[in-house]
Formats: C-alpha cells, sequence, structure tokens
C-alpha cells in the first residue's frame, strides 16, 4: 500500500462502478499488444521510511567530509538558518509556476526582489527571474548576442571557466557561429582577435584562475568593434568589485550557488541574467512585472510572455520553460538577511583570508602563487611535487583543494586552485600549510 | 471599419497609397485591420524594422505582440522601409484605437506597383473574413 | 505609498544598520587588497536592512498569498501536480549529500556517484533505453539535449536534414527547441481518435526529415494506438522519435517509451517523479537513449567498474555540455528516494491510480463541459467550455478563476491549441476520492452558474486576497525592478 495514494481499494471499486467498468485494466485497453509490458518493471524492492533514511545515511558517508578549499565555479559560502527555514516552507515549494497570479503572488513578489538584487548588484537595468546554471546562462547570453547582431563569431576568453566554455560551443554549434579564443597571459586575458564578424566578446570576472581581468579595457574593444560585452561574475565579489553596468557591459551572467545554495554535489545552481533596457525584449527566460489587480492593489504577474516559447513558439528567445525559482528564492532570502554590509562583510572576509593563504602557500619550497595579477578569492598555485601525492597529502589531513587545472589546461599541468571563503579558518589555513610543508619535506 | 482606399492582404494588413496613382517609387503607409486589432486584444508592443530594410513581398518585417499572442507582420508589397511610426514604441495602444490612423506602422517606397493589384479591395477583404 | 492589501516588498521595510547576519571577525592579517582603484565598487548595492524578524515575517506573509499542492487540489494538466514526500525533502538535506563540493576526486564521492549511477539504471528501465543523462536541469533543457543527439547522429552519417515534426497538439517548447537545433518545424495534423494523423505524417516522411517528437499519451491525455505504427513509418524513412516524457505518470509498468519505438526519451523529474516544483523550478530532465545515440550523450556519464563508481568524460562523439557539473543532484536524490520508495509494483500503481482518477472526473464532468474526445482518457483529459461561451459568453478563463472562490487551483487553461477554450485536468494518483468528489461538485456549480449568474463567473474570483491582474499595464509599461522612490520616472505609478 503505497502511502502517498489514498484510494483503498474500496473506493476504487466505487469509482469503477460509476465507470462501469469491471477493472482499472480496463482503462488502458487502448494500449496495443505490440508496445505493452508484460513482465513487472526491473526496479529493487520498495523501502518503507525507515529503511529509507537508512539507506540514504549510509550512502551519504560514503562521501568524505574535507574541509574545503576547492574552487571552479562553486564554493563553500557560509548559509545562515533562515534560509532553509524560509525556503523550506512548502507554500513556496510546491507551487508551480505562477500562470495564476491571483494565488501565486508569494512567488511573484519573490522573484520581483530576486530581479531587483541582481540589477542591483550587477549594475544594469532588467534582469531576469533566474535560469538553470552560470554555464547555460552565459550561453544564452551569447545567443542573444547572434541572433541581434546578425555575426558569425563569438570571442570568449579562454580564462573563462572551461565547462562554460564546453556549453557556449554546444549552444552555439548549431548556428554556425565561430568559437574564437582569447589567450591569456599572466592569468588575464590578450585580447587581439575581435573583429567586424564578432558578435559578442565574453569574459569572465574574476577569471577562472580567480585573477581580475582588465575589463575597462576589453570593453572598450568589444564596443569599438559593435560587439555585445558579455560578463560571467561573482556575484559574492559584486560588494567590493566594480559591478558590469559600471564598466559598459551589455548583459551580466553568473552562477548564483554563492548566494545561499548548498553546494550539493554541483546542482540545482542558479543561473542569473541581467542586461541593458534596449535588450529587454531579447532576453530568455521568465520575467515579473509590477502591475495593479481590478481591486487597486500593487501585485506582480509574469510579463512580456509574448518572448517565451509557449507564445512565441520557434520564435522565441529560447526554449527556456523554467527558472530555478526556489533557488532564485534562497539567494533573495540570503541578500536579504547580509545586506549590504553583510555581503560586503564576506566579501571581505574572503579577500583577506584568500591573500593571506597565498601569501602562507607562496612561502612554501616548491609551492609557488601562478600569477602576480590581482585577485578576490581563489588563485592558482603551481606546484613542484605530483599532484597524486598533494592531494594525497591533503586527504590525510582531512583537506581538499583544487581542482587540479591540467585536466582543463595542458599549458597549466601541476598548477591547483585554492578557493577561500569567510568560512575558511586560520587555523584551516594554518593547517592547509603544514599539509604542503610536509609534501614538501618528502 | 475597412476604409474603400485602402488596400489589404490576406495577412490582415493594409496599405494606403500615398499621392493617388503610383508610379515606381511611389510610397505607401502600411498597418493592420480593425479584424487584427481586435483579434489580438490589447497591444502591448511592436517591433518595427529599421528604416532602409529591403522587403519582399510576403516577407515577414516586425511583429505585434499582445499580452498572450504574437502575430508576425507581413509586407503586403515589396519595397524599402522609408519610415517607421516610432510614437508606437510609447504608444502601442494606438494600434487599437486608431489602427487605419495614428497605429500606422511603416512607411515603403514600393518596388513594383503592379504588386498592388494583388492585393485584396475593401469589399474582398470583407468577404473574406466572412468565409472565416 | 504602501496601502492595505499591497503585496509588500523586502525593500520597503528595516532601516539603515539593520542586518540578519552575524559574522565571525576577521582572525588573519588585514591586508588591504590589491585591486586598482577603477575596479572597486564605489556605491554599496542597495540591499535591504532588515533584522531576521523583519526578514522571516515578510517571507512568512509572501508564503501566505502562495498557494501549493500542500494547501489544496492542484489539477493542471500536463504538469502533474502530485504530492511531495518530506522525508525525500530531509535525506536531500543530510551533509553528506547537500555539502559536496562537485571538484571532490571520484574515490572520495562513492555514495553521490552511487546515487547518479542507480537512478540512471531506474530510468533506463522505466524508459525501456540504454542509457541517461542527468545534465538537463529541466523538461525543456532535455528536449534540447534530445534534438541535440538527433542532430548529432544525422551529422555522423553525413546529412543532418532539415525538419522535426511536431503533432498540432504539441507544448510550445518542441518548436522552440528545434528552433535551437537549428531545425525547421513542421505541424502534423491530429486525427479522429486524437492521435497523430497516420496517412498525413506518410506525406510528410522523406529523408528531409530528422525526426518526430511526440508525447504518449499525447497532450489530450489519450494513448496513441499507432503508435507502434507511427515509429516504423518514421525510422524507416531514417528518421528518429523523440519523447516528451511529461506525461509518464500515465504509463509506468503499462508500456515504456522504448518499447513503443522512442530512440530518445526525456523524463521530467519534478512531475513524474515527485520532486517538488519549486514555484518554477529546479526541476530535472534526464534524457534515455538508444544504444545507437550513446555515443553521443553529453559528458560525463557515471561508470562502474572494478567495484568503484567514476565519472567518465571519454566521449569521443559527445555533443559536449549543457550545463556545468553532473547535474542538480539534489533533486536527482529526491527522485531516486521516490523511487526506491515505491518500487515496481509501487510505480504501477501510481499510474493505475492516475489514469482512474482522470477517468473518473473526467465521467463526471462530461455532462457539463463539451468533451471533445470521447473515449478512456489516461492521466489527463481536456474539456472544451465552447457551450459556457456560446450560451452566455462566459469563457474558460472565467470560469478558471471562479474555481479559486471554491478553494481549487485552476486546471490547465488553453493548451493543447486544438481545442477549443481547452481546459486540461490532471487529478493524479495522490488525491483521495471526496476531494475529486468537491471538485467535481465545484464544476458543476460554475457550470449552473455560468447559465444562471454568469456575471458571478465573469467577474471571478472574489474571495481571494487578489483579483485579476492587469498584464496589460504590466506588458506596455514594465516595471520590472523595485526602485528607490527618487528613481521612479513621472508617470510610473505602480508604486504609488
Amino acid at each position: 500500500m503505497v502511502k502517498y495514494i489514498p484510494n483503498t481499494e474500496a473506493d476504487r471499486q466505487k469509482m469503477l462502478a460509476d465507470l462501469g467498468a469491471a477493472s482499472v485494466a480496463e482503462l488502458f485497453a487502448d494500449i496495443p499488444a505490440a508496445v505493452r509490458l508484460n513482465r513487472d518493471l526491473d526496479l529493487p524492492p520498495e523501502l518503507s521510511e525507515m529503511e529509507l533514511a537508512a539507506h540514504l545515511g549510509a550512502l551519504a558517508e560514503k562521501n568524505a567530509a574535507l574541509t574545503c578549499f576547492l574552487g571552479g565555479g562553486y564554493y563553500d559560502h557560509f548559509i545562515p538558518a533562515v534560509v532553509d527555514a524560509l525556503v523550506g516552507r512548502s507554500e513556496f515549494y510546491t507551487a508551480y509556476t505562477p500562470y495564476q497570479p491571483e494565488i501565486s503572488q508569494g512567488t511573484l513578489a519573490a522573484i520581483y526582489e530576486f530581479q531587483t538584487m541582481i540589477a542591483e548588484l550587477t549594475g544594469l537595468d532588467v534582469a531576469n527571474a533566474s535560469m538553470y546554471d552560470g554555464a547555460s546562462a552565459l550561453a544564452e547570453a551569447a545567443v542573444i548576442a547572434v541572433r541581434k547582431t546578425g555575426r558569425t563569431k563569438v570571442a570568449v576568453a579562454r580564462s573563462v571557466h572551461p565547462e562554460y566554455r564546453q556549453v557556449l560551443a554546444t549552444y552555439l554549434a548549431p548556428r554556425q557561429v565561430e568559437l574564437v579564443e582569447l589567450p591569456h597571459e599572466d592569468g588575464s586575458t590578450v585580447a587581439d582577435l575581435i573583429g567586424p564578424q564578432t558578435a559578442a566578446v565574453v569574459v569572465q570576472q574574476p577569471n577562472f584562475f580567480g585573477c581580475l581581468e582588465d575589463v575597462l579595457q576589453l570593453e572598450r574593444l568589444a564596443h569599438a568593434a559593435g560587439a555585445l560585452f558579455i560578463v560571467s561574475v561573482d556575484p559574492v565579489s559584486l560588494a567590493v568589485l566594480r559591478p558590469p553596468g559600471a564598466y559598459g557591459a551589455d548583459i551580466a551572467t553568473g552562477e548564483g550557488q554563492s548566494l545561499g545554495l548548498p553546494m550539493s554535489f554541483g546542482g540545482p545552481g542558479l543561473g542569473f541574467m541581467a542586461a541593458r533596457e534596449n535588450l529587454v525584449r531579447h532576453l530568455p527566460g521568465r520575467m515579473v512585472g509590477a502591475t495593479n489587480d481590478t481591486r487597486g492593489q500593487r501585485a506582480f504577474v509574469l510579463t512580456l510572455q509574448a518572448r517565451e516559447q509557449h507564445i512565441r513558439r520557434e520564435k522565441a528567445t529560447s526554449n527556456i520553460c523554467s527558472n530555478h525559482a526556489l533557488c532564485a528564492l534562497a539567494a533573495t532570502v540570503h541578500l536579504s538577511a547580509l545586506g549590504p554590509a553583510g555581503l560586503s562583510g564576506v566579501a571581505s572576509l574572503c579577500a583577506a583570508k584568500a591573500a593571506y593563504t597565498r601569501d602562507s602557500l607562496n612561502a612554501v619550497p616548491g609551492f609557488t602563487a601562478a600569477f602576480a595579477a590581482p585577485f578576490f578569492k581563489e588563485f592558482v598555485v603551481k606546484s613542484s611535487y605530483p599532484w597524486d601525492k598533494v592531494k594525497a597529502r591533503l586527504l590525510e589531513h582531512k583537506l581538499v583543494a583544487g581542482p587540479e587545472l591540467g585536466r582543463f589546461y595542458p599549458e597549466l599541468t601541476g598548477h591547483f586552485l585554492v578557493a577561500v571563503t569567510e568560512k575558511r579558518t586560520r587555523a584551516e589555513i594554518d593547517r592547509l600549510k603544514a599539509a604542503l610543508e610536509e609534501v614538501a619535506a618528502c | 471599419m475597412y476604409p474603400e482606399n485602402l488596400r489589404y492582404s490576406s495577412e490582415h494588413e493594409w496599405i494606403r497609397v500615398e499621392g493617388g496613382a503610383p508610379a515606381k517609387g511611389g510610397s505607401g503607409i502600411v498597418g493592420i485591420t480593425h479584424f487584427a486589432q481586435e483579434a489580438l486584444g490589447d497591444v502591448v508592443y511592436v517591433d518595427l524594422p529599421e528604416e532602409g530594410r529591403v522587403l519582399k513581398a510576403g516577407e515577414a518585417f516586425g511583429a505585434v505582440e499582445s499580452v498572450k499572442s504574437v502575430s508576425d507582420l507581413y509586407a503586403p508589397v515589396s519595397g524599402t522601409v522609408v519610415a517607421v511610426n516610432l510614437e508606437l514604441t510609447g504608444h502601442p495602444e494606438l494600434v487599437n484605437q486608431d489602427p487605419y490612423g495614428e497605429g500606422w506602422m511603416i512607411t515603403m517606397e514600393i518596388a513594383d506597383p503592379a504588386e498592388l493589384d494583388r492585393l485584396l479591395t475593401a469589399g474582398a477583404y470583407q468577404g473574406m473574413l466572412k468565409e472565416g | 505609498m504602501l496601502k492595505k492589501g499591497d503585496v509588500p516588498l523586502i525593500f520597503e521595510m528595516g532601516a539603515p544598520g539593520r542586518q540578519a547576519f552575524s559574522l565571525p571577525a576577521n582572525d588573519v592579517p588585514a591586508k588591504e587588497p590589491s585591486w586598482p582603484a577603477e575596479l572597486r565598487r564605489q556605491a554599496p548595492p542597495r540591499l535591504p536592512e532588515v533584522s531576521e524578524v523583519e526578514l522571516v515575517r515578510h517571507f512568512t506573509a509572501l508564503s501566505n498569498l502562495n498557494f501549493g499542492v500542500d494547501t489544496g487540489f492542484y489539477p493542471l494538466g500536463s504538469c502533474t501536480m502530485k504530492y511531495n514526500p518530506k522525508v525525500n525533502e530531509v535525506l536531500s538535506r543530510l551533509p553528506g549529500l547537500a555539502q559536496i563540493h562537485p571538484y571532490v576526486p571520484d574515490e572520495l564521492v562513492q555514495g553521490a556517484l552511487q546515487i547518479i549511477y542507480e537512478l540512471e539504471q531506474y530510468l533506463a528501465e522505466i524508459a525501456g533505453l540504454a542509457r541517461v543523462t542527468m545534465q538537463p536541469a529541466a523538461g525543456a533543457h532535455g528536449e534540447l539535449v534530445g534534438v541535440f543527439l538527433i542532430r548529432a547522429y544525422h551529422e555522423r552519417r553525413g546529412n543532418p536534414r532539415q525538419k522535426i515534426l511536431v503533432p498540432d497538439s504539441a507544448h510550445g517548447t518542441n518548436p522552440a527547441t528545434a528552433a535551437m537545433a537549428g531545425y525547421e518545424v513542421v505541424s502534423v495534423p491530429s486525427a479522429a481518435r486524437g492521435g497523430i494523423d497516420v496517412q498525413a505524417l506518410e506525406k510528410v516522411l522523406d529523408d528531409s526529415v530528422a525526426g518526430l517528437m511526440l508525447t504518449n499519451p499525447n497532450t489530450l491525455g489519450l494513448f496513441d494506438e499507432n503508435i507502434h505504427v507511427i515509429t516504423d513509418l518514421v525510422h524507416q524513412a531514417g528518421g528518429l522519435l523523440y519523447y516528451d516524457g511529461a506525461n509518464a505518470n500515465a504509463i509506468m509498468g503499462y508500456s515504456r517509451p522504448g518499447d513503443m519505438g522512442f530512440d530518445v526519451v526525456h523524463f521530467n523529474l519534478h512531475k513524474t517523479f515527485a520532486t517538488p516544483h519549486g514555484g518554477g523550478g529546479p526541476g530535472a530532465g534526464p534524457v534515455a537513449v538508444s544504444a545507437a545515440l550513446v555515443p553521443y550523450l553529453p559528458v560525463p556519464l557515471v561508470d562502474f567498474a572494478s567495484g568503484c563508481y567514476r565519472l567518465n568524460y571519454d566521449l569521443p562523439y559527445s555533443i559536449g555540455r549543457v550545463r556545468s557539473f553532473y547535474g542538480n543532484f539534489g533533486v536527482l536524490v529526491k527522485a531516486y528516494a521516490y523511487i526506491r520508495s515505491l518500487g515496481a509494483a509501487g510505480l504501477k500503481q501510481v499510474s493505475s491510480d492516475a489514469v482512474l482518477n482522470a477517468n473518473y472526473v473526467m465521467h463526471h464532468l462530461k455532462q457539463y463541459f463539451d468533451l471533445p474526445f470521447e473515449r478512456a482518457c489516461k492521466h489527463e483529459f481536456v474539456l472544451s467550455g465552447k457551450r459556457q461561451k456560446e450560451k452566455n459568453g462566459i469563457r474558460t478563463l472565467d470560469m478558471a478563476k471562479r474555481l479559486m472562490d471554491y478553494g481549487f487551483h485552476p486546471p490547465t487553461v488553453y493548451f493543447p491549441l486544438n481545442v477549443e477554450e481547452a481546459m486540461m485536468i490532471e487529478p493524479t494518483e495522490t488525491e483521495s476520492k471526496e476531494t475529486l468528489d468537491l471538485f467535481i461538485g465545484a464544476c458543476a456549480a460554475i457550470a449552473r452558474e455560468a447559465i444562471d449568474e454568469p456575471e458571478k463567473v465573469h467577474a471571478a474570483p472574489h474571495t481571494t486576497a487578489f483579483g485579476r491582474m492587469d498584464e496589460t499595464r504590466a506588458a506596455r509599461q514594465p516595471d520590472l525592478r523595485w526602485r528607490p522612490k527618487e528613481e521612479v520616472p513621472a508617470g510610473n505609478a505602480v508604486r504609488g
């Protein structure tokens, strides 16, 4: 008896009687014999709730609990308890997309607040209701540029997250758009290859190496060529770094996992996209707007839906149907909890601790900070020792750092990322240094 | 509802030729009909082309949006866009209020006046509407 | 000025200096960052400054303005608004599952990889296909992957082909997706019984057709009895078949898309497998494929060898990535838990009761509303509000709004497009007979009101906290973010 199904046999009999059917099987009579499944599905037997909890508990224990210095787009930031307490309200998480606004003002108002906060952080005019993740948001931004300019190239910095560049390639492939890679020198982008066929110049700030790019110069080059300037940003950094809107970006995208979402082995994340006013009708995804109801009350609705798939169909700005509403809600609660002072405080702690860590590790023989460029909360370390040795020694101390960059950048084999958030204590950082000293001593 | 001095397309656009019998290079003003604006409901946005765009008869040149639907706009004849009604950016409701006057959309320099003969008269257009 | 009845915004509360967050002091030597002046932020972002109690009251108030499955009956056709088990919420939050970074080495996350691997096996079995990618974050995302896979398959054979066929009853994502993948969309009409018109299909099938996108049962809730004929025809023309799994709740244990002849299938975990809709996401849209399409799957896949799970990136013909990392793992965990809770018999019972409940409601409503297709439905059915419109001008929209006064969320309206004044109703299996009877009673009452008191229906809803919205204004004068009073342009009086 499945506990989520209220119907009892007695209920079923009454319903079948009304239908004049002898059994439920009659309702499936139109399935042709050729496609009927004539055996049970081969799945493990059902588990009671207790057994389920024990099983998943055991699986959870097989994932090592380590002090996290890993970077590369997802970060171990602190999430205050109030976020999950509010996001866990079932009126929020068991609701559908707010297509009936009269009974969905909770979802709609929260998204309007989210759109406002993203616009504020990025310094741009308008944001959408969120997307799947930073990678797909960046890809969709490039598609906007290609559709709008009609040009055939997209220049993307090699220092943009490698997985994001792969997603970009996948999304652009059917459009016969050439991806031109802009190389990096000492951790920052060199922009020689921008020309009249460039639809967009795509960079990341801070970039995958944690370094700050000269975005002012990149903006000038992009716009001089008539290309759109698209920047993928770390939302926490925007508390202390100049936002894209203030240096002329046309579109800003990014990954919002750092804003109150658990790392959860890589998903669900939170893509965001903000743009200049003139691009609002080109934006994919849902958008919430303010209006009044018939009783004169201020309220919110999904708007500009004519861009979307359910109306525009093959001419839609994208096929995207959902947003990551609950993740956007978490970010909205998180940013409201932090406020400007809290977010600056977090950003400053990250920067200070990352600087301290970098100096500490740089002093260990055989380990060098790879790039001299300014950085925010992560940086690249070059190791003279085999990565497996380093990894194993860190693990002995219940530490993990990385990723090792050779898997993405052959020219950076033997280099690894170190990310330091506000959660990393001095003791943990000193332990990291001690572990690397042990590697050096061997 | 369907002025006699206009010509109509089966896609519910109208064209008013300026200055009497057109020579090659004469101009025509284009918009959508009363039927179209009523079917759309409240128009919220009109997506218009840039001046200078060259169009073939039947080519899609823009779109008119209501809250829950979008309709493409098709050039009734071939020609070049010489003017665009920028008033519609701030006041899309003009399309509903005055589809043949202030709700005009583009002015075209007509490439081939003979194409006008392929369009419908007011009577023929209304006949088409009746047939559904 | 905020009036009573207005929806409150977090920006309109709080005071300078308040925050709902505490930070430890910096325990490392302070060091001035080396950022150049021109790269620093000048003015802090204008985020709310509220205390924790204000924060909690605000979002609690917002939640009270929402209607979820936990509030009441939510018969949205094609969305499968079934109950979201609470144990799955709790288990997905276990630190060993929620607090793992995606770049932790494989050997240290064997539990997570096992969940992904086993879920893949379960979904492959339910689909009747070979392997599954967990990357897509939503149904539409899964569709995009599916069409990219079809494209990759044809490109490898030297001709990507130009067209994707979709039925005229298709969801809007289908043509949008096909266009994103560079295909032209051609619509195929439905036949009298509601399925695809096979003769019309034969006429359009040739070597320019890359594939056909279908859902079965279709958006009318009807199982296409010619499905194996259809899939054979498309295969003979060299095309592939894509199955939109939105309606999988109807057939688990009864039939499998792979056995129907489909080559690629996406599932909506947030529909069929009970993960929460979240107000619009996050969901997950895993895609299952036949053996012929496995080489093109996005990387990485999870493999198991020598007693160890690992991420496999070695797919030389892969279409690449469609997102960062591996998938919406937090959602995958919930679907995994659901399938483990139900087992094969449980899932079959789910489909049986979903179909029984839908037929029961349809049987009792067909006397009040036009039923375009008079045959047994599967997990959902479509009614038409044509009769009411012709009698008194009452439209499906009006009746949907009136349902809110009776305490129900309205069904899906105006979809599919090939039914006039459509109402698509999907009760799901997690509703009791009493709830269904109350819903039937409410629909009957509204049908009567449409005749006797049409004005009441036309002006609905009456008892909800909010009335209908001025959507025209929202689209004509888009106001997509809050601004401080001094920044509000003249004439934009929404905030008053």
